[in-house]
């Protein structure tokens, strides 16, 4: 016997998941259905928003020789059957959970029980996604204990977990316990007949030696967004070349989606929303038909698109920051402003679904709030079409 | 938010010979002195001493070696001593108003000890105001010195004051239920997500937290109420 709790939740997922696949015209048809179908069903239906969860699934059954979904146990890695897009026409779907900026349990309880929050949602999708995309800044001062406590939090996720670093985690040590914990920053992978590619964007040029800082003063540099003292993020050389060597064998025409800390483009540079060999990065990322960025560290829902390649944000976990303001790509419609007096206002994590062409749609689970699709069709429209809601009340 | 201390060195024995009129001939070092003792020098704080041999030669770089040891020696003690140099070189701000208007002919008024200004008093006002402003995001980004327990500061939500909008107080916040001041939502933000104690309206903190969190601001147009 489950608990009203366990129950809202469980729907509440299925219809987050139900709504991420739907375009509008179809979103009409199961509301309709939905409210068909409440009625019907009588006394047995919890008089809530989310009684249209079953009908959504029906809506939601995926094409004929598809393979299952949600196989918790699955290895993302080279797939046996060398997957073409024709007979993988299913799509799959990841979740992803993002800037956590864990102090120790003992001196911040505040954000681990955001991240624990998150992970008990991404733990409650049905079905699971084929894996998580942790996305950089799980540690606030890249300390020990604080990538420790994170490493344990995220065992506790039940798809397999994709790691990608953020500066907080990076500059007291230059990396070495995250490196322990979690291996090469950068690093490559298929899964289901789309390349992917984990970057390591937040490489700074030395300002610390000739400031003489120690490592701590050097990590509370870096960890203020406005402190001024610090340089640039840049993906750098060496992984430039790496990246190039990795994807000269990948076919133009197979989906490309990367994923980086910062934002793979230039968009405010004194908050480091910005990575400053950007153009070069998207150089070697062009010549694919259909490429996807998505980016941690600038903590809200921010949607640009450079040529063929898309870029999205990711929420965080611990605070959304203010849009920056200037550079604010065309696409992006802001999410609402955060209500300081709603906790938790402005996080959240969310999830990605690859479609069978390549392309994604982007799902913002805002805690507290509606959830904010970002569609492929908005995407591949240049925002003509589909276009998520516009917020309310937007930044000052 | 200490004054830098002027270094007065009682070097007496760096002066003999450097003053005298005979600037243009080589100096003659006097011949040390193999009996004198240990020599204490000591800093105008009046705590920080040094100790120089008493047969070393009396040197200008002997003497320069003096006033960096006295003056390393002070820092040590005092590490925050050139907090504003550090706190303006990793934050951007904002200059205040230019007042140069004020000292023009026609805008003064000679014999009135008000609306008579020179140019020292306009420094003067930009000095002591810029200061407060950078004492301000001294404290906005401080964790420590906002007392948060859980190691928050303001800047973790809103770097350079971003998402503050002080041009928009008062206003009725319905949350509250009652006018806001901006100092009301600091108190609130202090007690809720930084989880520290809330400030007195005149605390030092208070009162520079508002500085900078204006500054940051200005150019906008006020609009008291705007929601």
């Amino acid at each position: 016997m489950k608990s009203i709790e366990t129950k809202y939740m469980e729907e509440r997922e299925a219809v987050l998941r139900a709504l991420a696949r739907l375009d509008r015209r179809a979103f009409l048809k199961v509301s309709a259905g939905a409210l068909g179908a409440a009625i019907a069903a009588g006394a047995g239906v919890t008089p809530h928003s989310f009684s249209l969860v079953n009908v959504a699934h029906a809506q939601d059954k995926p094409p004929e020789g598809s393979p299952p979904e949600g196989n918790p146990g699955t290895k993302a890695g080279p797939s046996p059957a060398k997957p073409t897009l024709a007979n993988k026409p299913a799509g799959f779907t990841f979740a992803y959970i993002s800037d956590s900026h864990l102090y120790k349990r003992e001196l911040n309880d505040r954000f681990v029980r955001s991240l624990l929050r998150a992970v008990d949602d991404v733990n409650a999708m049905d079905p699971q996604p084929d894996f998580v995309l942790y996305g950089g800044d799980l540690a606030q001062l890249g300390q020990r204990e604080e990538l420790d406590l994170g490493a344990e939090i995220l065992k506790s996720l039940k798809a397999p977990v994709r790691m990608m670093v953020g500066e907080h985690d990076w500059y007291l040590d230059m990396g070495a316990r995250w490196r322990e914990l979690f291996g090469e920053p950068n690093y490559a992978f298929e899964h289901k007949g789309v390349q992917f590619v984990v970057l390591n964007s937040v490489v700074e040029e030395d300002f610390w030696t000739p400031a003489k800082l120690s490592p701590m003063e050097r990590m509370q540099t870096v960890a203020g967004l406005d402190n001024g003292k610090q340089r640039p993020f840049t993906v750098g050389e060496e992984q430039r070349a790496w990246l190039q060597k990795e994807l000269a064998s990948v076919p133009k025409t197979k989906p490309l989606i990367v994923f980086s800390h910062s934002p793979l483009y230039k968009l405010y540079k004194q908050w480091n929303f910005w990575t400053d060999d950007a153009e070069q990065v998207q150089a070697i990322l062009k010549p694919f038909q259909r490429v996807t960025v998505i980016h941690g560290h600038t903590h809200q829902i921010l949607t640009n698109r450079i040529g063929n390649i898309h870029f999205h944000g990711m929420l965080s976990t611990a605070w959304p920051w203010p849009y920056a303001p200037q550079g604010l790509p065309a696409l992006t419609i802001q999410m609402n402003r955060p209500d300081p007096f709603n906790p938790n206002d402005g996080c959240g994590d969310g999830e990605v679904l690859v479609h069978p062409d390549g392309l994604v749609d982007k799902l913002y689970k805002l805690w507290n709030r509606n959830p904010v699709t970002v569609s492929r069709a908005y995407m591949s429209s240049s925002g003509k079409q589909d276009s998520p809601l516009a917020p309310n009340s937007g930044s000052y | 938010m200490k004054s830098h201390p002027l270094l007065v060195l009682l070097l007496a024995l760096l002066t003999l010979g450097a003053c005298g009129k005979d600037e243009t001939k080589p100096r003659a070092i006097p011949t040390p002195d193999p009996a004198a003792k240990p020599v204490e020098v000591k800093l105008c704080d009046n705590h920080t001493t040094t100790t120089v041999a008493g047969d070393a030669p009396k040197t200008r770089e002997l003497g320069q070696k003096i006033a960096d040891s006295l003056m390393t020696k002070w820092k040590e003690k005092n590490p925050e001593a050139d907090w504003e140099v550090e706190e303006r070189k990793s934050r951007t701000f904002l200059p205040s108003a230019d007042n140069s208007a004020v000292l023009k002919a026609g805008s003064q008024a000679p014999g009135t000890p008000y609306r008579n200004f020179t140019q020292r008093d306009l420094d003067e006002w930009k000095r002591e105001t810029e200061t407060l402003v950078v004492a301000g995001s001294k404290v906005f980004h401080s964790g420590d010195e906002l007392g948060s327990t859980i190691a928050v500061s303001c800047d973790m939500c809103h770097p350079n004051a971003a998402n503050t909008h002080p041009e928009t107080y008062p206003k009725f916040q319905t949350q509250l239920g009652r006018v806001a001041l901006l100092r009301d939502m600091i108190n609130w933000c202090l007690e809720h997500p930084v989880r520290a104690p809330k400030m007195d309206a005149d605390d030092p903190r208070m009162r520079a937290m508002e500085a900078y969190i204006v500054s940051q601001r200005t150019g906008t147009t006020l609009s008291y109420g705007k929601h």
